[in-house]
């Protein structure tokens, strides 16, 4: 076991965090696939409108490698396929019905079949471009990260209470699917007690929690070569197909922000819907952001939305807290928070927790201070010349500076103290996707 | 301030394509951006964003000049006074000289400079940026107090449309704005720039400072008379021929350009742009360590032929432009080095060079100004450097393992 110590990043103390970690259970009727939240899967519909499916059937399947399925998180019928530009699928909904119907699985099936059927496949990532991995190719090494540093993030100790024996067998498992190592990433709070895996933990702000950054600072990804990443929670849900031949679809959100009236944790369905599980216990529903996921990387939805992948948390701040905001480039208010001391926030010290909405809090400018992606940038990637080289689209440049090595995720604290205010996660998704193209 | 917000929303639509004046847009978005923070949330990615902005940038860059340009206010009227042999005057009354001498050269570069911003933003249909909001003070504060207004109109027009409109605008220019409008004015108009006459002002502004200038008056700066020096060991003074102390160059009453004479108040600057964490201290520091390390190499080995060799390595950073273009040249992140290794070697060849061109090269009395500008040309090629490094090492790595 390694102790690894990370020193760029910022952790970010923000008002809205759980107190009472009491699980409440959620009640929801309507769930949802979203395609988009399986980067690198190009959609061909299995399950019609109107077909009835159970939890763990195949709704549908990859154009290119049809071996790679998504599947339904509940029994139910289809009842709509919702569709966007170009027919482009943009969500699957299911109304559940409440049979409880589950698919069983063969768990003496080969390792590698079982995961693709069962739709757990598509939870993994792959480094190179940050996509559901290729299942022709097999990994150099596979990385679990076993904390989440993100704001506001759920304690994985308390996701993964009770089923640490699955996290053991899924560790076990995707041991056999590489014939390098499986690395377990953990904070030095909590190590889970597991066998078979490298064990490492990571000391330092966000992002030492992220896949990205455990990666470069255990064993980078080079060119040519392919790890996968995921978290210990799918992690522990692979250990649970391969012991009881089903899939576990439940999962524990931590339902957090300052817009939240009570945050809590909420244990339901992946795919359930947002209402369900906020219910009205949001301030300012008019005036609201929700995310699914964390406020740096999750995905900004609807309040009639569904919760995305991964599956983990909701925040909810105000969209505009001050809609004529006089002179906020001159404000002396402790209340705005910077990493800067231009502002007087850090005169209250870092014990009190900020407020934030969604505005960008100014307008976008050429790339003008430097060494801002460093600070926030725990690895030997120099950002600013891997965004440059993105934007211009130079391939040789982007390999050379390191494309293989990001996902977007390794940007977002980048992009949130960036004082160009560029989408810099925008920007390295579209890269990777037109690297991808461009490359297969 | 809900009624200023409404009626420029009331307005706003004059300005838009299709409204009356359309042609204003940009002006309009500038200032309305100016009073209220846009309203523009998040459309992808992350959801919050840290408080900083260009603006506010921008603005800590002009609060940390604030001490210099107020202490080079005073020090106008001081030197003034001093030239017309009335030393005892007021605070207020050489402060008040020293505005009026000041405010004219300020209200023109700001006009000039943002005029063509405008414009330029206007072609472009971009909004305005601020960069020009600290080149507009810098530029009064680099220039000897008696350049002719219409001179700093031409060099700041010239320095605005050849060394950032024609690169693409703020971010994008490779030449310090500030340093190309001084280096225009120091080549265009040499007479002007140097010398006697250039440095105190020494004609009544408003009926403020009557009186003729005394007997012993040489308007010629620190640096100016070492240059012209014959002997090996020059002694360096004031105006009125009193001998200037270590102490009198770093408190900055001395002639000079506007706001480069008070080494105190540059360093109160670089204390305001370091906390907040504006400026790199990395370029900082390793400028005047390279300028007191080239000051050393000069002083160790002091020459006839150079005089300004025989200068202690404190005397060279305390005199002259050298600690401004450390604090607030050298940092311009636009068009130093931006990568972290390359800070050190570009701020470090900034002293080195500054105080080489001063000592060795007789013609230049000052060579702050050009060694940052020649810096500015190698930054890209530092960073290069530093870039390959680090592409090496992952090929290196990929080898390696494979």
């Amino acid at each position: 076991m390694a102790e690894i110590k990370i020193k760029k990043g910022l952790n970010l103390n923000l008002e809205g965090a759980i107190a009472d970690t009491t699980v409440t259970d959620a009640k929801c009727t309507t769930f949802a696939v979203i395609p988009d939240d399986f980067t690198g899967i190009v959609p061909r519909l299995d399950a019609k409108e109107g077909a009835s499916v159970a939890a763990g059937d195949v709704l549908y399947h990859d154009k290119t490698h049809p071996e790679v399925k998504v599947t339904s998180p509940v029994a139910g019928r289809v009842a709509a396929v919702v569709r966007g530009e170009r027919r482009k699928i943009e969500a699957i909904v299911i109304e559940a019905d409440g049979s409880g119907k589950t698919r069983r699985f063969d768990t003496s099936a080969d390792a590698r079949e079982l995961l693709l059927e069962s739709g757990l496949w598509c939870a993994m990532r792959q480094r190179p471009y940050d996509i559901v991995p290729d299942p022709a190719v097999k990994p150099r090494d596979i990385f679990i990260t076993a904390f989440d540093s993100a704001p506001l993030a759920p304690d994985f100790a308390l996701l993964l209470k009770g089923k640490e024996m699955y996290l053991q067998k899924g560790i076990e498992v995707l041991a056999s699917l590489t014939a390098g190592d499986v690395y377990l990433g953990c904070s030095p709070e909590w190590v889970p007690e597991v066998k078979g895996c490298n064990v490492n933990t990571f000391a330092g702000p966000h992002p030492a929690g992220n896949a990205g950054v455990q990666i470069a600072n255990v064993k980078p990804v080079n060119k040519g070569e392919t790890v996968w990443t995921l978290d210990a929670v799918t992690a522990a849900r692979i250990g649970e197909l391969f012991s009881t031949g089903a899939v576990p679809f439940d999962t524990i959100v931590a339902v957090t922000g300052e817009s939240v009236k009570r945050p809590h944790y909420a244990r339901c369905t992946m795919g359930c819907s947002i209402s369900s599980l906020l219910g009205n216990d949001v301030d300012d529903p008019d005036n609201c952001r929700i995310v699914s996921g964390n406020l740096l990387t999750g995905s900004h939805v609807a309040a009639d939305g569904y919760l995305r992948f991964p599956y983990r948390q909701v925040s909810v701040i105000t969209e505009v807290a001050n809609p004529a905001d006089f002179l906020g480039w001159a404000s002396l208010s402790p209340r705005r928070f910077s990493i800067y001391h231009s502002f007087t926030r850090w005169l209250l010290g870092r014990g009190k927790p900020a407020r934030f909405d969604a505005k960008i809090n100014g307008g976008e400018r050429a790339i003008i201070m430097s060494g801002e992606y460093d600070r926030m940038l725990p690895m030997d990637i120099l950002g600013e010349y891997l965004i440059k080289a993105i934007i211009a689209f130079d391939i040789d440049k982007m390999e050379q500076l390191g494309i293989y090595e990001v996902a977007p995720e390794d940007f977002a604290l980048c992009e949130f103290a960036d004082t160009s205010k560029l989408p810099l996660q925008k920007i390295v998704r579209e890269g990777l996707d037109k690297l991808y193209k461009e490359m297969n | 301030m809900k009624g200023l917000r409404n009626y420029l929303s009331r307005i706003k639509p004059n300005f838009m394509p299709g409204g009356k004046y359309s042609k204003l847009q940009s002006v309009f978005e500038g200032f309305e951006s100016f009073l209220f923070t846009p309203n523009t949330t998040s459309a992808s990615g992350v959801s919050i964003h840290d408080s900083n902005d260009s603006k506010r940038t921008m603005t800590v860059v002009i609060v940390s000049l604030i001490p210099c340009l107020l202490f080079g206010m005073y020090n106008i009227g001081y030197q003034h006074y001093l030239a017309i042999g009335n030393a005892g005057a007021g605070f207020w009354e050489m402060f008040l000289y020293g505005l009026a001498a000041l405010l004219p050269t300020i209200v023109v570069s700001y006009v000039v400079g943002l005029g063509i911003e405008f414009i330029g933003a206007q072609i472009r249909h971009h909004e305005i940026q601020e960069g020009f909001l600290v080149t507009g003070l810098l530029i009064p504060l680099i220039c000897p107090i008696n350049t002719p207004l219409w001179m700093i109109a031409v060099a700041t027009a010239f320095a605005v449309i050849f060394a950032k409109e024609i690169f693409g605008g703020t971010g994008m220019n490779i030449f310090n704005v500030a340093l190309i409008t001084r280096a225009f004015l120091f080549f265009a108009y040499p007479a002007k720039m140097s010398g006697d006459a250039a440095f105190v002002a020494t004609e009544p502004i408003l009926g403020l400072g009557e009186g003729t200038v005394v007997d012993a008056f040489s308007g010629a700066t620190p640096l100016g008379q070492i240059a012209t020096a014959t002997t090996a060991n020059p002694q360096i003074t004031n105006i009125v021929g009193e001998p200037i102390s270590t102490l009198d160059a770093f408190l900055g009453l001395i002639p000079g350009s506007v706001g480069e004479t008070s080494t105190l108040c540059i360093l109160i600057g670089a204390f305001i742009l370091l906390f907040t964490g504006t400026a790199s201290w990395k370029i900082m520091l390793s400028a005047f360590v390279g300028g007191l390390f080239m000051g050393w190499i000069a002083n160790t080995f002091p020459s006839a032929t150079y005089p300004a060799s025989s200068l202690s390595p404190i005397d060279q950073v305390c005199l002259g432009g050298f600690a401004f273009a450390a604090v607030f040249m050298a940092t311009d992140p636009v068009t130093g080095a931006r990568t972290e290794v390359g800070k050190y070697i570009y701020g470090f060849l900034i002293g080195v060079i500054a105080i080489l061109i001063r000592v060795y090269n007789s013609g230049y009395p000052e060579g702050a100004m050009l060694a940052v500008l020649l810096m500015n040309a190698f930054a890209p090629l530092i960073d290069y450097f530093v870039v390959q490094s680090n592409i090496k090492r992952r090929l290196k790595r990929a080898k390696t393992n494979n």
